[in-house]
C-alpha cells in the first residue's frame, strides 16, 4: 500500500469530517460568524460604546436617532446604543449560565436513567413527563416572584426549567451506548460504574448535546428578554435588551426607536445561534437532515 | 376506544400528582406563612392565638400531611384567599378570567393550523421550490422574533401610526353605546393584534414540523404506489400522504398547548386584556402567592387536558390506536 495515500487516510478524523460537512454549510456559518461577532461587541463594549451607558442627560431625553446618539436616546437621556452594547453581555452571560446549568442537571438525570435503567429510569422520566406540564414561562415567574426579581435568579430559574430535552437526548444516547462492545469490554476489564459512565459512555455521547446548547442559548436569551420586558428580570439600571424595550413600550406613541432596535438585536442574536446550532446539527448526523 | 380512553385517564394520575407535589414545594419556597397575613399585622395577638390559627390551618403538622391537607382542599377546588385588599377567594378571582384567556388561544391555535399546515404541505410537495426556499427563511426569522417585541412593533405601525386598531383592552370605551354590529366589530378588532401575536410563536414550529413530516411520508412505498396506479398529484398528496403525516401534528398541537398558556402572560400584559395572564402577571408583582400558585396549578392541569384531548383526537385518527386498545 501507498505509504502517502495511508497517512492521508489517517487525517479523517471525525473532527475533520465534521468540519469538512459543516463548511459548506452557508446558512451554519453565517449564524457562526454572527454568534462571533457578538462575542466580538460584548468583550470590547468599554471600547466601542460611546456613551457611558448610565450616563443621564435629562436635557436630550427621548432624542431620534442622529449624528450624536446614532440609535437614539432614553427617557432619561441615556444613548440607546451604548445601552444595547452593554446589554449584550447580559445577553450573552445569561444565556450561557442557564443553559450550563441546565447541561449539567440534564447530562446528570439522563446519565443516571439511561445507564441503571429500572426504577430509576421510570422515577426521572416521569419527572421529566410532569416537569414538561407545567408552562415553563409560569413556573419561572412563580419562582420569580418568590425570589429577588436579578440577574442570578434569572439565569438559575431558567436553568432549573429547561434540562428536560437534554435528558431525553442524553437518555436515548446512553441506551444505545450501554449495550456496545466497547462498554462491555470495559466493564469486564473491571471498570467501575463511575468510570464507564464519564469515560467511555459520556464521551460519545455528548455530540448531540453541542445542538443543544446552541439552541438553547438562544432560548434563553429569549426568555430572558421577555422577563426583563415585563420588569421582572434584569432590573435598570443595568442595560438590557429587553429593559431597554419596556422603555420602548411606555414611550410607544412618541420614540419608535426604543422599541425597533433592541428588538431587533434579540432578533439577530436569536437567528445567529439557531443556525449555527442547525448547521451544527446537519454537520454532526447529516441523516437528520430535513 | 374506552379501553384506549380508560388507560389514558390512568396514566395522567401520576402526572397529576407530580404536578401537585412539584406546585406544593413551590409554594412552600414562599417567605411567610399563610396565617401571616392574620397575625402579623395585629399586635394584640397572644403566641397561643398564633399557635391555634396554625392549628386550624394545619401548618404544624408534618410536611406531608399538609401535603395531603391542601390536596384534599385542592379537590374540592379551595385554592385559599387572595392577599390582595379585596381578599377573595383564588379560585373566583380565576375562573372569571379563564374563559377569555381560553378563547384567545383556541382562536389563535385553530389560526395555527390553518395557516402552518397549508405552508407546510404545499413546501414539501414542492421541495426547494421558491415558496419552500421563502418559507423556510420565513421560519427561521419565525423563530428568532421575540413575540412582546413584535406586538410592540404591530402596535406602533396599526394602532399609532395608521390608527386602524386599538392598542389595548378588549372594549371600546364607547362599546355599550354602539349598535350590536358595532360592537361585534368592536370587538373583533380589539381581538386581531393579540390572537394574532398569539399564534405567532407557534407558526413557525408547527409548519416546519408539517413540511419534515410530509417529506418523510412522502417518500414511502404506498405513496411510490399510488402514483404508479396513475393517481393524479392532487389526490396523492390529500388522500394519502397527509392524514398519515398529520399524525404526529396532532400531538405537536397538544404539546404547544403550554406555550400557548404561558404566552398569554406576555400578549395580555402588552394588550392589557384581562385574563389569566394578566392576573398572573399583577399577582406575582404583587406577590399575591395563593393567586399566583394557583394559577400555577391550573395552567398545568389545563396542559395535561390538552395533551388528553390531543391524545384522543390522535385516536379518533388513527384506527391502529383503536384496534390495539
Amino acid at each position: 500500500m501507498d505509504i502517502e495515500k495511508s497517512r492521508k487516510l489517517k487525517k479523517e478524523t471525525p473532527g475533520l469530517l465534521f468540519w469538512r460537512r459543516f463548511k459548506k454549510n452557508i446558512l451554519g456559518i453565517s449564524g457562526g460568524i454572527i454568534v462571533l461577532l457578538l462575542f466580538f461587541v460584548a468583550i470590547s463594549a468599554p471600547y466601542t460604546s460611546p456613551y457611558d451607558p448610565n450616563e443621564i442627560d435629562i436635557k436630550s431625553s427621548l432624542q431620534a436617532p442622529s449624528k450624536d446618539h446614532l440609535l437614539g436616546t432614553d427617557q432619561l437621556g441615556r444613548d440607546v446604543l451604548s445601552r444595547m452594547i452593554w446589554g449584550s453581555r447580559i445577553s450573552l452571560l445569561v444565556g450561557f449560565v442557564a443553559v450550563g446549568i441546565a447541561t449539567v442537571i440534564g447530562i446528570f438525570f439522563g446519565a443516571l436513567a439511561g445507564f441503571y435503567g429500572k426504577w430509576i429510569d421510570s422515577l426521572i422520566m416521569r419527572f421529566v413527563d410532569v416537569m414538561l406540564c407545567f408552562p415553563t414561562f409560569f413556573l419561572i415567574l412563580a419562582v420569580i416572584a418568590i425570589l429577588e426579581p436579578n440577574i442570578w435568579n434569572i439565569m438559575a430559574v431558567i436553568g432549573v426549567t429547561s434540562w428536560m430535552g437534554v435528558t431525553r437526548l442524553i437518555r436515548a444516547e446512553i441506551l444505545s451506548l450501554k449495550e456496545r462492545d466497547f462498554v462491555k469490554a470495559a466493564r469486564a476489564m473491571g471498570a467501575r460504574d463511575i468510570r464507564l459512565i464519564f469515560l467511555h459512555i459520556l464521551p460519545n455521547a455528548l455530540s448531540p448535546i453541542w445542538v443543544s446548547v446552541t439552541l438553547g442559548v438562544a432560548a434563553a436569551i429569549l426568555t430572558e428578554s421577555a422577563l426583563s420586558f415585563l420588569g421582572i428580570g434584569v432590573q435598570p439600571p443595568t442595560p438590557s435588551w429587553g429593559n431597554i424595550l419596556t422603555a420602548g413600550k411606555d414611550n410607544i406613541e412618541i420614540a419608535w426607536w426604543l422599541s425597533l432596535y433592541p428588538g431587533l438585536a434579540i432578533l439577530i442574536t436569536v437567528l445567529g445561534y439557531n443556525l449555527l446550532g442547525e448547521g451544527l446539527r446537519d454537520a454532526i448526523d447529516p441523516r437528520l437532515k430535513t | 376506544m374506552f379501553y384506549y380512553l380508560l388507560k389514558r385517564l390512568i396514566s395522567m394520575i401520576p402526572l397529576f400528582f407530580g404536578i401537585t407535589i412539584i406546585s406544593f414545594l413551590v409554594i412552600h419556597l414562599a417567605p411567610g406563612k399563610p396565617t401571616g397575613l392574620q397575625t402579623d399585622l395585629n399586635p394584640k395577638i397572644t403566641a397561643e392565638a398564633r399557635a391555634r390559627l396554625e392549628t386550624i390551618y394545619g401548618l404544624d403538622r408534618a410536611l406531608h400531611i399538609q401535603y395531603l391537607l391542601w390536596l384534599k382542599r385542592l379537590i374540592i377546588l379551595d385554592l385559599g384567599n387572595s392577599f390582595s385588599t379585596d381578599g377573595r377567594p383564588v379560585i373566583d378571582k380565576i375562573s372569571e378570567r379563564i374563559p377569555i384567556t381560553v378563547f384567545i388561544n383556541v382562536l389563535s391555535m385553530l389560526l395555527i393550523i390553518s395557516i402552518a399546515i397549508p405552508i407546510g404541505v404545499i413546501s414539501a410537495s414542492y421541495q426547494n421550490s421558491f415558496f419552500d426556499k421563502f418559507t423556510t427563511v420565513f421560519v427561521f426569522i419565525g423563530f428568532a422574533v421575540p413575540t412582546f417585541w413584535l406586538a410592540l412593533l404591530l402596535m406602533i405601525l396599526f394602532g399609532v401610526n395608521l390608527g386602524w386598531l386599538p392598542i389595548s383592552g378588549l372594549k371600546s370605551l364607547n362599546y355599550d353605546y354602539l349598535s350590536a354590529f358595532g360592537m361585534i366589530m368592536d370587538r373583533v378588532k380589539h381581538l386581531i393584534l393579540p390572537i394574532f401575536i398569539s399564534a405567532f410563536g407557534g407558526l413557525a414550529g408547527l409548519s416546519r414540523y408539517t413540511r419534515a413530516n410530509m417529506l418523510e411520508v412522502i417518500r414511502q412505498d404506498y405513496i411510490i404506489t399510488a402514483r404508479s396506479k396513475g393517481l393524479n398529484e392532487r389526490v396523492v398528496i390529500f388522500k394519502h400522504a397527509l392524514r398519515n403525516a398529520l399524525l404526529p401534528v396532532i400531538t405537536i398541537l397538544g404539546l404547544s398547548v403550554p406555550g400557548l398558556i404561558g404566552g398569554s402572560v406576555i400578549f395580555e400584559t402588552i394588550f392589557a386584556i384581562p385574563g389569566m395572564g394578566q392576573l398572573f402577571y399583577m399577582s406575582v408583582m404583587a406577590r399575591d402567592y395563593p393567586v399566583v400558585m394557583g394559577i400555577l396549578v391550573i395552567g398545568a392541569v389545563l396542559t395535561l387536558l390538552g395533551n388528553l384531548i390531543a391524545d384522543l383526537s390522535y385516536a379518533l385518527v388513527d384506527p391502529r390506536i383503536k384496534v390495539a386498545k
